[in-house]
C-alpha cells in the first residue's frame, strides 16, 4: 500500500507541474475558446479525481476492514444486504447526477464556442497538404486575395474565421493555446472561429496521422495589433523582391531553370506552381518545411540540399546542384522578404 | 464424484425426458470407472499429428488459441518497446517514419484483432462449457476451423511485416490515406484482409459460444442461475454478431475502392471519407466492449472465489451487461468529434457516452459491495483485481472527459486518448485476464503458478503500467498529437517521454517475468486439487486439467454457485449414451433438458476449409478473381467438412 | 532440406516483396545521378533500342510506391496538358501498345530527359533524375505494362479511365480471340 501511496504523490506532483509548461499547452489558454477548454479540462479533471478518490478509499476500506469470517458463503445476512442495495443505489444516484451535471456542461460549453466568431470580419481558408499548409486570405476584391503557407498572421482581439479542407487525406488543424481541434477533409469544408487575445506566436501541429511527415507538419498562428497585421498583409500582396546582389541574381535564374520551378510560386516571376508552398516571400516567414526548421540561411541550404534526410517522405525531392549553385539559389530566396 | 452422487440423481431417461433408445450403452448402470473408460474412448483426440490436427476439443482449440494470442502480445509488446525507444528523447532517429508507421499500426492491429478479441474469446472457448455443464462447445469444427483463420491472418499480417509490407495507415485505416491514391502498395490491403480473418474467426466463436449458452446449459441451470461470466460471454458474442459486419463492410468497400476501382468512398465521383470513419466506429466502439465484458466476468468470478460470498447484485450485474450491450452500438460518433459534425447531433452522443457510464458505474458499486463482507485473502488473481479497479476506474473517468464534445476538441488525437484507451484496455481487460490466468492456470494445467513470481510480476505490472501511461495525459494536455515518430526539443516533451520510456521497459520486464513463471508452474508447480480457490461454479467439479469429457455425469444445477449450494456432492443426470458424443440440449429459459444430440466427431475438414478459406483471403489482395477461384476449393472442403456419416442426427 | 524449402520460400517472397514495397525516398542518390546518353542514331526511332541494363530501370519499374510518386508528378506537372490522361490529344497516347521511341522504361526516361521533334520539351533540369523514372515508370503503367499488384489505384477524383492497376496490356488487347 505504501507503494501506491507513492504512485498517488507522483502523479499529483506532476500534475501539479503541468500548470507550468507550455508552448503548445491547452493548459496555457490564449483566447477565449482554449480558455473555455482550459477551465472545463480543470474542472472535469477535479471532479473526475474527487470520485476516484471516494472509489479507491471504498476499495482500501474494505481491505482495511476486518469483516467477519464467513462460514457458509450462501448464508447472508437481510438486514446487511439490504442496507448495501440501498447505498449502491444512492451511488448511482449520485453517478447519474454528476453524469447530468457534465452533460449540460459541455453542452453549454459547445454553445460558448459556437458564439466566438459570430461577428469574425477576416476569413482566412486553410488548406491541408501533404504535409504543409496552404492559407489563403479571402478577399472580395481579387487582388487582394493573398495565400501562402505555414504560418498565419492575424490581428490580435478581433475573431476570425478559419474555413478548413483538404485536397489529399485528412488532416487536422490543432493551436492548442488558441482553440480545439477540427479536421480537414477532402470534399468536406469545416469552420473554425476563434481569437487570440494578445499578440504572440502560437503554435500549432496537425493532429490526424496524415503519413510519412503527419509529425513534421506544424503551423503558426501570428497575433499582431492590427496595424502591424495590415502592414504585414500589404507587404506580402506585393510580388517578390527582385534579386539584389549578382549572387542572388543568378540564383533567382537558377530557381526559374531547375526543378523549383515546377512545384513552387514566387510572385512576380513565371513561377506559379501551385502544390508547393508559396515562396514569394519566404524569407519573412520564422521556420522553414512546415515548422521543421527555424529560418536561416544554413536551414535553407540543409533543406534544399537534402530534404529526405530531414523529412523522409516530403514531397520536396532532392535537386542535383553543385555548391555554387546551391548557395546561389539560397541567397535569392533568402532576399525574398 | 463418487457412486453416492447417484443418490442424488435423476435418471432422465426413466424421467421421460430423453426417450430410450434400444442401441449403445448408457451411463446409467455403469460404475465410475467403467463409465471413466468408455467415455475417454469415447471423446478421446486420436494421438498422431492427423489427430492434434483434427481435434474438436474445446479445450485443445482454446488452449492453442490462448497460446497463440499470447504470442501475439508479446510481438505487439515488442513493436510498443521498439516505438518507445525511438520516442524515449526528442528527434532521435532510430526508426524513421516509414518503419515507426507500420510499427504502431502493427501494435494496433495486433493488440486488438490477434490478441485482445482472440484471447478473451478463446478464454470463454474453454471456461463457457465447463461453466454450463456440458462436454464440448457447439459447433466444434467451426472452432477449430475459427482457430485455423485466425493462425493463418496472424501470420498473414506478420510475415508482411516481415516483408516490409505491413498496413501503415494506423489500426482504423482512415481513407483517404488507406485508399488508392495515397496508400501505394499492397498494405493497406493487407490491413482490410487481416480485418476479414480476424472477423471471420471471431464470428465463428461467438456463435458457437451463444448456442452453447443458450442450448447446452446443465439441466437446472435457468437464466437466474448461469454464472455472470458466461453471461458476459452471451452478451459479448451478441456484441460481436452485430459489430463486427460493419467493419468487414468497411474493410471490403477499401479493398474495392482499392482494388476494382469503385469510388465509395472517393468524393469527387460522390463517395465520402466519413462514410469509411462511421463504418469503422460503428464496430469499433462495440470492440473495446467485446474486449472488455469478458474482463468484467472475470472480475466476477475471482471476487466471489475470494469474498467468499456470491457476487452482490447478481440481477444488476446482468442487466447493466446487456445494457452496456446494447448502448456501445450508440456512442461511435465520439470517436469523430472533431469532424465537424452538427453541434447538436454531437451533443447527442455526448449524452449517450456518459450514459454509458451509469451500467459501468454499477458493476463497480457491485463488486465494492461484494468485497465489503469478505474476508479475502490476497492472492495473485486478487491483486490484479484491485489493481484492475485503481486502472480501469481512473481510465473509465478519463472516458467521461473524453465524451465531452468541447473537452474532447483539445485532447482528441493526442497522447492524453492514447493514455485514455491504455488505462481501460490494460486497467479493464489485461488485468483481468493477467489475474484469471492465475486463477484458472490451475484447472488447465493442474498446476498451481508460482505466488511469489506472481507476486513480483504484478508490482512490476502495476508500477510499470502506470509509469508509462499516467504521464501520458499530461503530454497529452501539453499538446503532444498521436502518432508522431519524433518530436521537436523546443516543446519540452523530452524528459516526460524518457520516463515514459522507463514505465514502459518495467511493463515489458513484468511481462518476461510473467512468461517465466508460466513456464516453470506449467512444469514444476505444486499440483492443484479440483478446486484450489474453493470456487463455487462448475468449471471447479472437473478435474484440473478436466478430462476430455469435461463431467462423467452431467450435473444438476440448483444455484448460481452449485459446488456452495451442494456440499461435496452434485446432484447428477443421467442416461447419456457413452459410445456416442452425446450432450444433454436443454431449454432457452429453463434450461429444461430437452432433447439429446451428437456433438461432432474430429474432422481434418476444417483445416482444410481453412486453408481454402485463407488462401482465398490472401489471393484477393492481388486480384478481385480470388472470390471465383476460391469458391471452388472452398466448396469441396466444405462438402467434405459436411458429409454425412450415416449415423442418426437428433434422438427425440 | 525439409527445413530448407520453406527458407526458400520465404526468401524469395521477401525479395518479391521488397522491391515492390520499397519505399526509398532517395533512390540511388549516392551513387550518382546515373546518367545515360541519348543514342542520337536516326536508326529505328520506333524500335526497341538495346540498352544496357541499368539498376535504376529495375528499382523503379515495378515499385508500387515509385510508381504512385510518377503518378502523382503525371498530374502536378500537368503531363495532361498534351497527353490528355494517357488518352493523347496535342501529345501521343500514352494508353495504347505504340511507342514511337520505345517502350522501355529507358526509352521514355530518355524521351522526358531530353524531349523529342515536335513538341516534347526536355525536362532534363526541371524534373529531378529520380522523379523521371518515376514518371516513366508510371507511363508505362497506364499501358498496363507493369504488373497489376504494383501499379497505382484509382485516383481520388473524377474518373477518367479505369484505375491503372485494372487496365489491360495494351499490347495483347484485342490480340486474343
Amino acid at each position: 500500500m505504501r507503494r501506491l501511496v507513492w504512485v498517488m504523490c507522483g502523479a499529483a506532483s506532476i500534475l501539479l507541474l503541468s500548470g507550468c509548461s507550455g508552448w503548445q499547452s491547452a493548459l496555457d489558454p490564449k483566447g477565449p475558446a482554449a480558455g473555455e477548454l482550459a477551465w472545463l479540462i480543470w474542472f472535469f479533471t477535479a471532479l473526475c479525481t474527487v470520485v476516484w478518490l471516494l472509489v479507491m478509499t471504498v476499495l482500501l476500506m474494505t481491505l482495511i476492514r476486518r469483516a467477519r469470517p464467513i462460514g457458509d458463503p450462501l448464508v447472508l445476512d437481510a438486514t446487511s444486504e439490504r442496507h448495501k442495495t440501498r447505498i449502491v443505489f444512492a451511488a448511482l444516484g449520485a453517478t447519474a447526477v454528476i453524469l447530468i451535471g457534465l452533460t449540460l456542461l459541455s453542452f453549454f460549453a459547445n454553445r460558448t464556442l459556437a458564439a466566438i466568431g459570430s461577428d469574425a470580419a477576416l476569413t482566412i481558408r486553410v488548406t491541408g497538404h501533404q504535409w504543409w499548409w496552404e492559407v489563403r486570405y479571402e478577399n472580395s476584391q481579387p487582388n487582394r486575395i493573398l495565400t501562402t503557407a505555414n504560418e498565419i498572421h492575424i490581428p490580435a482581439g478581433e475573431p476570425v474565421r478559419f474555413i478548413l479542407t483538404s485536397t489529399d487525406v485528412i488532416h487536422s488543424f490543432w493551436v492548442p493555446n488558441l482553440a480545439g481541434k477540427l479536421d480537414l477533409i477532402p470534399g468536406h469544408e469545416n469552420v473554425l472561429d476563434l481569437k487570440a487575445d494578445k499578440p504572440g506566436v502560437y503554435r500549432g501541429q496537425c493532429a490526424e496521422f496524415c503519413g510519412a511527415q503527419h509529425a513534421n507538419m506544424s503551423t503558426f498562428v501570428i497575433a499582431e495589433p492590427r496595424p502591424v497585421f495590415e502592414a504585414w498583409l500589404n507587404d506580402q500582396l506585393r510580388p517578390a523582391v527582385p534579386p539584389a546582389s549578382p549572387e542572388a541574381k543568378a540564383g533567382h535564374d537558377l530557381f526559374l531553370k531547375r526543378p523549383c520551378v515546377m512545384c513552387h510560386k514566387i510572385g512576380g516571376t513565371i513561377a506559379g506552381g501551385t502544390v508547393a508552398p508559396d515562396l514569394t516571400h519566404v524569407a519573412s516567414r520564422q521556420t522553414l518545411a512546415a515548422g521543421t526548421l527555424a529560418m536561416s540561411r544554413g536551414n535553407l541550404a540543409a533543406w534544399i540540399a537534402d530534404p529526405q534526410g530531414i523529412k523522409p517522405g516530403a514531397h520536396m525531392p532532392v535537386v542535383d546542384l553543385n555548391g555554387d549553385e546551391l548557395n546561389a539559389i539560397v541567397a535569392y530566396l533568402e532576399g525574398l522578404r | 464424484m463418487s457412486s453416492a452422487d447417484l443418490a442424488h440423481g435423476r435418471d432422465l431417461a426413466s424421467e421421460g425426458k430423453l426417450a430410450p433408445e434400444r442401441d449403445g450403452p448408457r451411463d446409467t448402470g455403469l460404475d465410475d470407472d467403467s463409465l471413466d473408460r468408455w467415455l475417454a474412448r469415447t471423446w478421446q483426440t486420436a494421438p498422431g499429428i492427423i489427430g492434434a490436427l483434427s481435434t474438436v476439443d474445446h479445450k485443445i482449440v482454446a488452449r492453442r488459441y490462448l497460446i497463440t494470442a499470447f504470442v501475439f502480445l508479446c510481438l505487439g509488446g515488442l513493436n510498443a518497446v521498439a516505438m518507445r525507444v525511438q520516442l524515449s528523447g526528442p528527434e532521435r532517429g532510430l526508426i524513421g517514419p516509414d518503419l515507426y508507421n507500420q510499427l504502431f499500426t502493427m501494435h494496433g492491429v495486433t493488440m486488438m484483432f490477434l490478441f485482445a478479441v482472440p484471447i478473451v474469446q478463446a478464454s470463454g472457448i474453454y471456461l463457457v462449457p465447463l461453466m454450463v455443464g456440458t462436454r464440448n462447445i457447439a459447433f466444434p469444427r467451426l472452432v477449430a476451423f475459427s482457430f485455423w483463420i485466425f493462425l493463418s491472418g496472424g501470420m498473414f499480417a506478420w510475415v508482411s511485416f516481415a516483408l516490409n509490407m505491413a498496413p501503415d495507415v494506423g489500426w482504423f485505416a482512415y481513407v483517404p490515406l488507406s485508399g488508392p491514391e495515397f496508400g501505394p502498395g499492397k498494405r493497406a490491403d493487407v490491413w482490410a484482409q487481416m480485418i476479414t480473418y480476424t472477423e471471420v474467426s471471431a464470428l465463428a466463436v461467438a456463435v458457437a459460444t451463444i448456442v452453447t449458452v443458450l442450448k447446452q446449459r446443465a439441466p437446472g441451470m435457468s437464466l437466474d442461475k448461469i454464472p455472470l461470466y458466461v453471461w458476459a460471454m452471451l452478451v459479448t458474442s451478441f456484441v460481436v454478431v452485430f459489430a463486427m459486419p460493419a467493419v468487414m463492410i468497411a474493410s471490403t468497400f477499401l479493398i474495392l475502392d482499392r482494388l476494382v476501382g469503385t469510388h465509395i468512398f472517393n468524393p469527387a465521383e460522390g463517395g465520402d471519407a466519413l462514410l469509411f470513419q462511421h463504418l469503422f466506429w460503428f464496430f469499433g466502439h462495440p470492440e473495446v466492449y467485446i474486449i472488455f465484458l469478458p474482463a468484467t466476468g472475470m472480475v466476477s468470478s475471482i471476487i466471489a472465489a475470494f469474498a467468499r460470498r456470491p457476487v452482490f447484485g447478481y440481477l444488476g450485474l446482468v442487466l447493466s451487461l446487456i445494457a452496456v450491450g446494447f448502448l456501445s452500438f450508440g456512442l461511435w460518433v465520439h470517436h469523430m468529434f472533431t469532424t465537424g459534425l452538427p453541434k447538436l447531433g454531437a451533443s447527442f452522443f455526448t449524452a449517450s457516452s456518459m450514459l454509458i457510464a451509469i451500467p459501468n458505474g454499477l458493476q463497480i458499486f457491485c463488486w465494492l459491495a461484494t468485497l465489503w463482507d469478505g474476508r479475502p485473502i490476497i492472492r495473485t488473481p486478487l491483486l490484479f483485481v484491485f489493481g484492475f479497479f485503481f486502472i480501469f476506474v481512473a481510465g473509465g473517468l478519463t472516458g467521461v472527459m473524453l465524451a465531452s464534445v468541447p473537452l474532447d476538441l483539445q485532447v482528441h488525437d493526442t497522447y492524453f486518448v492514447v493514455a485514455h484507451f491504455h488505462y481501460v484496455l490494460i486497467g479493464g481487460s489485461v488485468f483481468p485476464l493477467l489475474g484469471a490466468a492465475y486463477f484458472w492456470f490451475p484447472k488447465i494445467t493442474g498446476r498451481m503458478m508460482n505466488e511469489r513470481l506472481g507476486r513480483w510480476h504484478f508490482w512490476l505490472a502495476f508500477i510499470g503500467f502506470n509509469a508509462a501511461f499516467f504521464p501520458m495525459h499530461i503530454v497529452g494536455i501539453w499538446g503532444m498529437p498521436r502518432r508522431v515518430y519524433t518530436y521537436p526539443a523546443e516543446l519540452g516533451w523530452g524528459d516526460i517521454n524518457l520516463f515514459i520510456t522507463a514505465g514502459a521497459v518495467v511493463l515489458f520486464v513484468s511481462f518476461a517475468l510473467f512468461t517465466i513463471n508460466l513456464v516453470h508452474s506449467a512444469l514444476r508447480g505444486a499440483p492443484a486439487g479440483n478446486n484450489p480457490w474453493n470456487a463455487g461454479t462448475l468449471d471447479w467439479a472437473t478435474s484440473s486439467p478436466p478430462a476430455s469429457y469435461n463431467f462423467a455425469r452431467i450435473p444438476v444445477v440448483t444455484h448460481v454457485e452449485p459446488l456452495w449450494a451442494e456440499r461435496g456432492t452434485l446432484p447428477v443426470a443421467t442416461g447419456l449414451r457413452v459410445d456416442a458424443r452425446e450432450l444433454v440440449i436443454s431449454t432457452v429459459a429453463e434450461a429444461h433438458p430437452d432433447v439429446r444430440e451428437k456433438s461432432p466427431t474430429p474432422s481434418i475438414w476444417p483445416l482444410f476449409a481453412a486453408l481454402a478459406v485463407g488462401g482465398t483471403f490472401l489471393y484477393s489482395i492481388f486480384s478481385p478473381w480470388a472470390v471465383v477461384w476460391g469458391a471452388g476449393p472452398i466448396a469441396i472442403t466444405l462438402v467434405g467438412w459436411f458429409w454425412p456419416r450415416g449415423s442418426a442426427e437428433d434422438e427425440e | 532440406m525439409n527445413r530448407g524449402l520453406p527458407l526458400l520460400v520465404f526468401a524469395m517472397l521477401a525479395i518479391a516483396g521488397c522491391q515492390r514495397e520499397e519505399r526509398d525516398t532517395r533512390p540511388l542518390s549516392a551513387l550518382g545521378s546515373g546518367e545515360q546518353p541519348t543514342p542520337v542514331t536516326a536508326l529505328a526511332p520506333g524500335g526497341e533500342r538495346p540498352s544496357p541494363s541499368n539498376n535504376k530501370a529495375a528499382a523503379f519499374e515495378a515499385n508500387a510506391f515509385h510508381l504512385s510518386q510518377g503518378k502523382r508528378l503525371f498530374n502536378w506537372f500537368n503531363c495532361s496538358g498534351c497527353h490528355a490522361n494517357g488518352g493523347g490529344g496535342m501529345g501521343p497516347a500514352l494508353m495504347d501498345e505504340k511507342w514511337i521511341y520505345g517502350g522501355s522504361i529507358e526509352s521514355i526516361h530518355a524521351t522526358i530527359r531530353d524531349g523529342r521533334p515536335n513538341g516534347m520539351p526536355s525536362f532534363r533540369n526541371r524534373v529531378p533524375n529520380d522523379q523521371i523514372w518515376e514518371l516513366a515508370a508510371f507511363v508505362r503503367s497506364l499501358s498496363g505494362k507493369v504488373p497489376s499488384s504494383a501499379a497505382p489505384g484509382r485516383d481520388d477524383d473524377m474518373m477518367v479511365h479505369p484505375s491503372e492497376n485494372r487496365l489491360p496490356n495494351a499490347a495483347t488487347l484485342g490480340k486474343s480471340p
